[in-house]
């Protein structure tokens, strides 16, 4: 798109990208917000699930299946579902995208403290570490780097999905793309739908890069253990 | 147009029912099987384009073992581009390419998303094969060419399988979206169904969507675990790609 932008005048207007950089602002602090409430309520149902699923076994493979269903579904499917019910509402975008979260959230999160070695939970346990000392102190720590690697995913993933939410009447950055493709003869159509687009995609790379600085932080022994 | 609003929920799926009870909403340009066939036509021809386009030149380059920088760098960046706007990008690119809307936008669109985790996932499925086994073969004897086809690709060839699965999934999925681009598809139902606020409409479409996409992974799921043997199974986990 950047090679038709300059091979052709009249696709792109930088006109229009200056006099509505508050415009565009807004937009990415929604679109910011969108994503982080849904990456923080799927990660906190996830977490929860995960420890089902870490505690009764057999409950590990019906909660992949039924999530598995959720991320199956295309995300205009889910929300038109969800629009007849909950209206063309923050809440409709947020039900929807935490549904798509669950199933990689959960999936790192369990891989992550299966991988916690076993001799390390031993010398815990013989540390005297009770169950929940033991999980939140020992096993959640370890299993950080995997967790946050879904994380990860998820935060690109909802960012990309948030874009879709336009059509249900929120979008934070989708907004100037839906609206770019209602005008999208014209060049101040084209633009939209590009800034939307570029945006979003700086958007995306902004936050994993933020989590893996996050990670980089969270877990200083794995640093050390690196550089050792 | 059936009114909803205020009508409780068993009264509104009783209301879906009757829709798809209808005759007159199954037959038709615009009926339930023209829009279905739509969707699955287009859902194989760009799928099976994307397959042909990713594949040969992701075994070679795997076989060669070179680009793996370039191959992290495509997953990463084609996760972040949302597929809504991909699909809408393509709308102005195919009308200066002379290509009008519906369709084209869409087949193109859907191509740019299929491609990246075919190749990716072919990549990675002949590059990992086990350098052990590579050597072996050499040894034996085999050419360059043997090691390729009769070695690392049946070794690959459960992550290969998953990638087109993953891909033809989600090229059903995003296939939805070419309803805003002037395509048909079961799309079609659901955005008709915003424009006039007809919820019954939206979720019809809802239910023939997401019951595409469901059959599609289980039908494929089968699939795979028919054509690869048993041994070679627990290798088919996959880079996963994004959900449209």
């Amino acid at each position: 798109m950047i090679h038709l932008a300059q091979a052709s005048d009249g696709f792109f207007s930088w006109d229009w990208v200056v006099n509505h950089l508050d415009d565009i602002w807004a937009r990415t602090v929604e679109h910011l917000m969108l994503t982080a409430i849904a990456v923080v309520v799927g990660m906190l149902i996830s977490l929860a699930l995960s420890v089902v699923a870490l505690r009764y076994r057999w409950t590990y493979s019906p909660i992949t299946w039924f999530t598995g269903i959720l991320y199956t579904i295309p995300s205009l499917a889910l929300f038109a579902f969800l629009v007849p019910i909950t209206g063309l509402s923050v809440l409709t975008a947020e039900i929807g995208l935490v549904s798509y979260t669950l199933l990689i959230l959960i999936r790192n999160t369990v891989a992550g403290i299966d991988g916690v070695p076993e001799a390390t939970v031993e010398s815990a346990r013989g540390m005297g570490y009770t169950n929940r000392g033991l999980f939140f102190s020992v096993e959640l720590p370890l299993a950080l780097p995997v967790i946050i690697a879904g994380i990860r995913i998820a935060a690109v993933t909802t960012i990309g999905l948030v874009t879709v939410t336009a059509l249900i009447g929120q979008g934070g950055l989708g907004f100037f793309i839906l609206r770019g493709l209602n005008l999208f003869y014209s060049p101040i159509g084209t633009t939209q739908i590009v800034v939307g687009t570029v945006v979003s995609v700086a958007l995306a790379v902004a936050v994993d890069l933020t989590l893996v600085g996050i990670q980089h932080l969270a877990t200083p022994w794995s640093r050390r253990r690196a550089t050792a | 147009m059936v009114e909803t609003e205020g009508n409780g929920v068993i009264e509104f799926l009783g209301d879906v029912l009757a829709w798809f009870g209808n005759p007159d909403n199954w037959i038709g340009p615009s009926g339930i099987l023209n829009r279905l066939r739509e969707h699955v036509q287009l859902t194989a021809a760009a799928t099976v384009t994307a397959a042909i386009l990713a594949i040969p030149p992701a075994l070679w380059l795997g076989h060669r073992r070179i680009g793996g920088t370039f191959v992290v760098a495509v997953v990463n960046i084609g996760r972040a581009i949302p597929s809504f706007a991909i699909v809408v990008l393509f709308l102005p690119i195919s009308i200066r390419l002379g290509l009008g809307i519906g369709f084209w936008p869409t087949f193109l669109a859907l191509l740019f998303l299929a491609v990246p985790p075919m190749f990716t996932n072919t990549y990675t499925g002949v590059a990992g094969v086990d350098p052990d086994l590579v050597e072996a073969s050499r040894g034996m004897g085999m050419t360059g060419r043997e090691v390729l086809t009769k070695v690392e690709l049946p070794m690959a060839s459960p992550v290969i399988l998953a990638a087109v699965r993953v891909a033809a999934v989600q090229v059903a999925a995003t296939a939805t979206l070419g309803a805003l681009v002037g395509w048909g598809g079961l799309g079609r139902f659901i955005v008709d169904g915003f424009s006039v606020r007809d919820n019954v409409l939206v979720f019809a479409g809802a239910l023939l969507v997401a019951g595409l996409a469901i059959f599609l992974e289980v039908l494929l799921g089968w699939v795979e675990r028919r054509v690869v043997p048993t041994t070679l199974q627990s290798r088919s986990d996959v880079v996963e790609s994004v959900v449209a």
